[in-house]
């Protein structure tokens, strides 16, 4: 349990947010020319950071917006929130 | 050397206040080469390597532990046990697993409390009843005992639950498995462990493992925190921390590492002589030995390894248990706790050789890998000392994510994910 701020609400509890798992996997750009491996890869192969990772939210039962997070998963403290788009913080 | 627990042992250490028992297992140095080393000391991993040393005749190997055996998932799970699986694949799996959990007391000479109270899942919609009727005909032809009851069979089989068509999600109708029930964790973790240590199996504990060596795409080792070990063969049992792990030989899982919430009520008497999930409303709750309700939470939608979960996840199962069993709305809570469970996109495990000659995977059980534990050690023995899968793990193997043979177990995992 922890508190999240929304970049367009501020800080509200976390129950009122879905996690959208980890961040910056890109869609590719030509799926018809993707080999069955680099399906697997881009459909489910995941870092599973124990750490610091970086990860999408949506705010479901406030704006409904996405963005991302950069939490730590060994203590879920999060670290920095930035917008859909923006260049990601280091940390 | 064979210290075979029975009546005569016990009034003979009777003799001496029960002080002078010999120890279940060993605490050994590691030493400097295996054949083959376990990763984690949990059910799995225990009995991953007890199967090692019996069937196939391995007896130079080591298993590491981070902390102390059994203290992970194998003692933070409610210990459900079960094989009403839909798919041929899990069917022959978990049914493998449960027919040894039959004869594992006599076989460890080591009582794990196997209990075949029953299972029961329960319907609450149209959709629900459809799969549970179709999961009962599923599981018949796979000769797993499986029957579907109406809501008078329910209430008559479990007395206290609600089953007044005016509560939120009325019951409609449920499966029971009758095999199927309960046994105590940490026995299995104790009574596998006893079994491998006797047959020479080195139980390291307090023993973290820090990085794997690779010598191209083979394995040479590992380094831990009690320094390098040598072997050619290691298999991997670390559920929540597998793809920690993985990352260490650079491998890639399909993995994600969620909380997953248990909790158990202060002792009463006993009330509810069976085991009843929900998966609709997410409920499901046994009776320890010892008395208390065993709750099972659901888990949280986002990768933690913080061993806690939100609380909202616990408050949706209360609400949920209190509207299906009104009788328990005076008990109080004694503990909460989490588990991290590794969940794999189709909510099968994966019991597989890798693309590193030598190194062994057997994870992503997510919320369900207690009732597999003693045949998931057998199938992961054999494909480590073979090289190559069982015929019953075949189909749980790691390229089905590349094939796209998924082995979709979400409606009988029955833990929302």
């Amino acid at each position: 349990m922890f508190v999240i701020n929304c970049p367009y609400c501020g800080e509200r509890e976390q129950s009122e947010f879905k996690a959208g798992g980890e961040a910056h996997i890109v869609r590719p750009k030509q799926p018809t020319e993707l080999s069955d491996d680099e399906w697997a890869e881009y459909l489910f192969m995941r870092k599973n950071i124990k750490g610091i990772q970086f990860e999408r939210w949506i705010h479901t039962h406030g704006c409904r917006k996405w963005f991302n997070v950069v939490r730590d998963t060994s203590n879920d403290k999060i670290k920095a929130v930035y917008k859909m788009g923006e260049e990601p913080p280091t940390v | 050397m064979k210290n075979k627990y029975s009546i005569f042992s016990l009034v003979k250490n009777a003799f001496s206040y029960h002080e002078n028992w010999e120890k279940a297992w060993k605490d050994p140095e590691p030493k400097k080469e295996y054949d083959a080393i376990i990763i984690g000391g949990g059910g799995h991993g225990l009995a991953t390597a007890y199967y090692l040393a019996k069937k196939h005749d391995m007896k130079n190997i080591a298993l590491v532990e981070k902390g102390w055996i059994g203290g992970g998932n194998t003692g933070r799970n409610t210990t459900i046990i079960r094989s009403n699986y839909l798919w041929d694949a899990s069917a022959g799996l978990y049914d493998h697993a449960l027919r040894i959990w039959e004869g594992l007391s006599q076989e460890l000479n080591y009582n794990v409390m196997f209990s075949q109270r029953g299972v029961m899942n329960l319907a609450h919609n149209l959709q629900d009843v459809r799969d549970l009727k179709r999961r009962t005909h599923a599981n018949r032809l796979n000769g797993i005992d499986a029957v579907y009851l109406n809501t008078e069979q329910v209430k008559k089989f479990c007395p206290i639950i609600n089953t007044s068509p005016d509560i939120r999600y009325p019951v409609l109708g449920g499966t029971l498995q009758r095999r199927a029930g309960t046994a105590r964790h940490d026995a299995v973790a104790w009574g596998y462990a006893r079994g491998a240590n006797e047959m020479g199996v080195d139980i390291i504990q307090n023993c973290e493992v820090k990085g794997i060596k690779r010598n191209g795409d083979s394995v040479e080792g590992i380094e831990t925190t009690k320094g390098f070990i040598k072997t050619k063969k290691i298999g991997v049992v670390a559920a929540g921390h597998s793809s920690v792990i993985a990352s260490m030989a650079g491998l890639k899982l399909p993995l994600e590492s969620k909380p997953l919430q248990a909790l158990v009520s202060e002792p009463v008497k006993p009330i509810i002589d069976t085991v009843v999930m929900s998966n609709a409303v997410h409920a499901y709750v046994s009776q320890s030995d010892k008395g208390e309700l065993v709750i099972g939470a659901g888990t949280d939608d986002y990768v933690s390894y913080s061993q806690k979960g939100s609380h909202d996840i616990v408050e949706g199962t209360l609400n949920a248990i209190l509207e299906l069993y009104p009788i328990f709305s005076r008990m109080r809570m004694l503990r909460q706790w989490g588990g991290i469970v590794d969940i794999c996109p189709d909510a099968s495990p994966i019991i597989s050789k890798t693309s590193i000659k030598g190194l062994y995977f057997n994870c992503g059980w997510g919320t369900g890998g207690f009732k597999a534990t003693p045949g998931s050690g057998d199938l992961f023995a054999h494909t480590i000392a073979n090289d190559e899968p069982h015929k019953l793990n075949a189909a749980f193997n790691i390229n089905r994510f590349v094939s796209g043979n998924l082995v979709d177990e979400h409606g009988a995992a029955a833990v929302a994910h």
